[in-house]
């Protein structure tokens, strides 16, 4: 499973309606105003059922969720933490 | 209340028919069940549908002055018109009825336009002077109630809804792209304008005149702006005590009629303060009415019954379920006949419809509080993202919107990203439209789902330059909170609550509202009020709980504030409701509607099917796209060609020359 086109597709189909020409990689969604607190929140939620991870608190800062490429390696980080639990 | 209708002549042109006038008349019969009336003068026609209310054996209109050189065709009541009738008595002014119509009349016949800076209440008539051939049209201050015109083949259409203008064959009906510009950003159109193409609302606190031909509007009235010299001094106690006075008057004239009163209760501080001072003050004892959900974040019904047991009222309630609501929401629409963002009007509908059947004709409710108060969270927020623009990096500052938004910060991550959400455009703390600029950006993303041509049609349209552009002067002078409850209440109560929460739905069951919060010397003595007695720290309303507080049970005044909402999305989607909303949102009808963009309403409804808890903004997407395919159906494309219902006028009036003398049916 490709993490990085499954989370581009819940964005462009939930957020964007269809419209991707806005979404790059590497466009910041706080900036470009792309999702907002409750999209944030939708894109967690979305993470967290469909890659099977846990998402902490502290964890939810830009680093890890202002950009398409930062959130994709961030679960596939946690992905691999499970993984290595398991 | 009632319902008006009027064409008149610019050009000199053909006589108005009386077949004309009935055909306008027919699909407002809901305003006007009681009786009908009928007038005709050379070039001039005007039709009145009446909810009778005072003057139950007289009162049919149109009514005349003693020489039947001037008529009138009235929608509304003025509340002072016992002391304003006593005056034109002593001035030798004689009365055939006892109605505030016939004092109206007389009012205009002594000072002109001018009469309507007398007058306390709410209205929208006309008056045509026969002898200088003058049409006079005016409507009440904040505008609660309606009087819309349009100017078609040299003639002058005015009437209180438009389905009333829509009847004249040849008058093109058209959704308008840069009012649903509008509409999705603001919730409404700004003053003047409507939904639909060359159909324009007469402003509130706005008359027209039609004078040899000419067309003239004027101002008369607007909403008051006090420098910090001009307001009241004196101490919170003292300010108190007058407004609770002036209160308990303004509830006192609205008392008057000569039919019983109910009350709206929702279980909120300001029509539980309505009532309480009625009863208190007033002696009154109510029939009782309020909105209940099944869902609890929606439900205020613990408060209102404890209301209810507290004034020892009459209390009724009207559940609103999703169905209900899914079910009345294009009946609705077509009363308000405006797209709306919100399925709100939608259970006030459904009350009115309770008041009509319990058998009563007219309702108090607490309108208006928030706006002239300072009730609404926007302004609260309004204060803190001030204060904080002075400082974006304090964390303290940030604490306070912590305060204000307590429930929905249980969740962390919602906490942080709300945060940076407020946090945006502090740096534009200056606009004159910041208080609501967050408000607006955000029902503005729902503007993604414009359709190309929509958006080509809208073009440069900037829906804030309007708005910027038709502030008033002397709007730089108010204080944050000031500037935030003025476009409040020239905006969302005068445009958006009063109609489609306020005078469409009551009157869709003919149910004639009354707001004593909107009294205009309720409005002008708070506007003298410093900004500090309304939101005192973080202490909404402050001065109206001060008032209220002797005369309401303690958990009332104590209460959070919580907004009136309806649910949306399990409303519209789920059930019956839903298998209609998705036949008129087919990729086809959606494309042939031309006003939003197929793929992505496909996605927006698929996303809803799914999400559990749909967003504010696909909540109001929804409503906005859905409605805006109902009203297009039902006023553009499937436009009744004949009426359902037919007009027997009660009172015809025939002064065109070459007519035999005025005929009474």
């Amino acid at each position: 499973m490709n993490v990085q086109r499954e989370i581009q597709s819940y964005i462009v189909d939930n957020i964007l309606f269809g419209e991707d020409g806005r979404l790059t990689e590497d466009t910041s969604f706080q900036r470009s105003g792309i999702l907002d607190s409750t999209g944030f929140l939708g894109l967690i939620t979305f993470a967290e059922e469909k890659f099977g991870i846990k998402i902490a608190d502290d964890e939810v800062v830009p680093e890890n969720f202002d950009t398409l490429r930062k959130v994709s390696a961030f679960v596939e980080r946690k992905m691999n933490e499970v993984k290595a639990t398991s | 209340m009632c319902g008006i209708v009027g064409v008149c002549e610019l050009q000199g042109g053909q006589n108005v028919s009386p077949h004309e006038l009935q055909r306008m008349m027919a699909p407002a019969r809901h305003r006007g069940p009681d009786e009908a009336g009928i007038y005709l003068d050379d070039g001039v026609g005007l039709g009145h549908l009446r909810l009778s209310i005072i003057d139950l054996q007289s009162g049919c209109q149109p009514i005349h002055n003693e020489e039947e050189t001037l008529w009138i065709v009235y929608n509304g009541e003025v509340f002072n018109y016992v002391e304003l009738r006593q005056e034109l008595q002593e001035q030798g002014h004689r009365f055939y009825t006892t109605s505030d119509t016939e004092v109206i009349l007389h009012l205009y016949e002594r000072e002109g336009p001018r009469c309507v800076e007398r007058m306390n209440g709410q209205f929208a008539f006309a008056i045509w002077d026969r002898v200088n051939r003058e049409l006079f049209v005016a409507r009440d201050r904040v505008g609660i109630r309606p009087v819309h015109y349009a100017i078609h083949e040299g003639r002058l259409l005015f009437a209180s809804e438009i389905k009333s203008l829509f009847t004249l064959p040849g008058l093109r009906r058209e959704l308008d792209p840069v009012s649903l510009d509008q509409i999705f950003t603001f919730w409404s159109v700004l003053p003047g304008r409507t939904a639909f193409r060359d159909i324009h609302e007469l402003p509130p606190g706005h008359y027209l005149k039609v004078s040899r031909g000419i067309v003239d509007i004027k101002k008369y009235w607007e909403i008051p702006i006090y420098d910090r010299q001009e307001q009241l001094q004196e101490p919170a106690e003292t300010i108190g005590e007058r407004i609770a006075e002036l209160l308990v008057d303004a509830i006192r004239i609205r008392l008057r009629a000569d039919v019983p009163i109910g009350c709206y209760v929702s279980g909120g501080l300001d029509s539980s303060g309505v009532a309480a001072l009625a009863t208190r003050r007033l002696g009154v004892h109510w029939n009782t009415f309020g909105i209940r959900f099944e869902q609890e974040a929606f439900d205020e019904g613990t408060h209102q019954e404890r209301m209810a047991s507290f004034l020892g009222s009459t209390h009724r309630q009207l559940w609103a379920t999703p169905q209900r609501i899914g079910e009345a929401f294009a009946q609705t629409l077509w009363h308000c006949e405006t797209p709306l963002l919100r399925t709100a009007p939608v259970p006030l509908y459904l009350l009115a419809q309770v008041v009509r059947e319990s058998g009563l004709k007219v309702v108090l409710t607490g309108e208006g509080a928030d706006e002239v108060f300072g009730g609404y969270d926007i302004f609260k927020e309004a204060k803190v993202r001030q204060f904080w623009s002075r400082q974006p990096d304090s964390t303290t500052r940030t604490l306070l919107l912590g305060q204000l938004y307590g429930d929905i910060f249980h969740n962390q991550n919602a906490k942080r990203f709300f945060q940076s959400f407020f946090g945006q455009g502090l740096d534009r703390a200056r606009d004159p439209l910041f208080s609501h600029a967050l408000r607006w950006g955000n029902t503005s993303k729902t503007k993604t789902f414009f359709s190309n041509e929509l958006k080509a049609a809208i073009g440069a349209a900037d829906p804030y330059e309007s708005l910027r552009r038709s502030l008033p002067e002397r709007y730089s002078h108010l204080d944050t909170v000031g500037k935030a409850q003025y476009l409040e209440t020239m905006i969302f109560l005068s445009h958006y609550l009063l109609s489609s929460q306020g005078d469409r739905v009551a009157m869709a069951h003919s149910i004639e509202i009354r707001l004593p919060f909107l009294d205009y010397r309720v409005i002008d003595l708070l506007a003298r009020v410093p900004s500090k007695w309304k939101i005192l720290g973080m202490d909404e309303k402050h001065i109206l709980k001060k008032i209220l507080r002797p005369v309401l049970p303690a958990e009332i005044v104590a209460r959070r504030k919580q907004p009136y909402r309806a649910p949306v999305v399990n409303c519209l989607l789920a059930g019956t409701s839903g298998e209609s909303a998705r036949e008129l949102l087919t990729d086809d009808a959606v494309r042939r509607a031309g006003l939003f963009d197929a793929g992505k309403v496909s996605k927006l409804l698929t996303k809803l099917r799914t999400v559990e808890n749909p967003s504010e903004i696909d909540s109001m997407a929804l409503a906005g796209i859905l409605s805006s395919h109902i009203i297009h159906q039902q006023f553009v494309e499937n436009f009744p060609a004949r009426p359902h219902v037919s007009i027997r006028p009660d009172l015809v009036v025939d002064q065109r020359a070459g007519v035999k003398a005025a005929v009474s049916a």
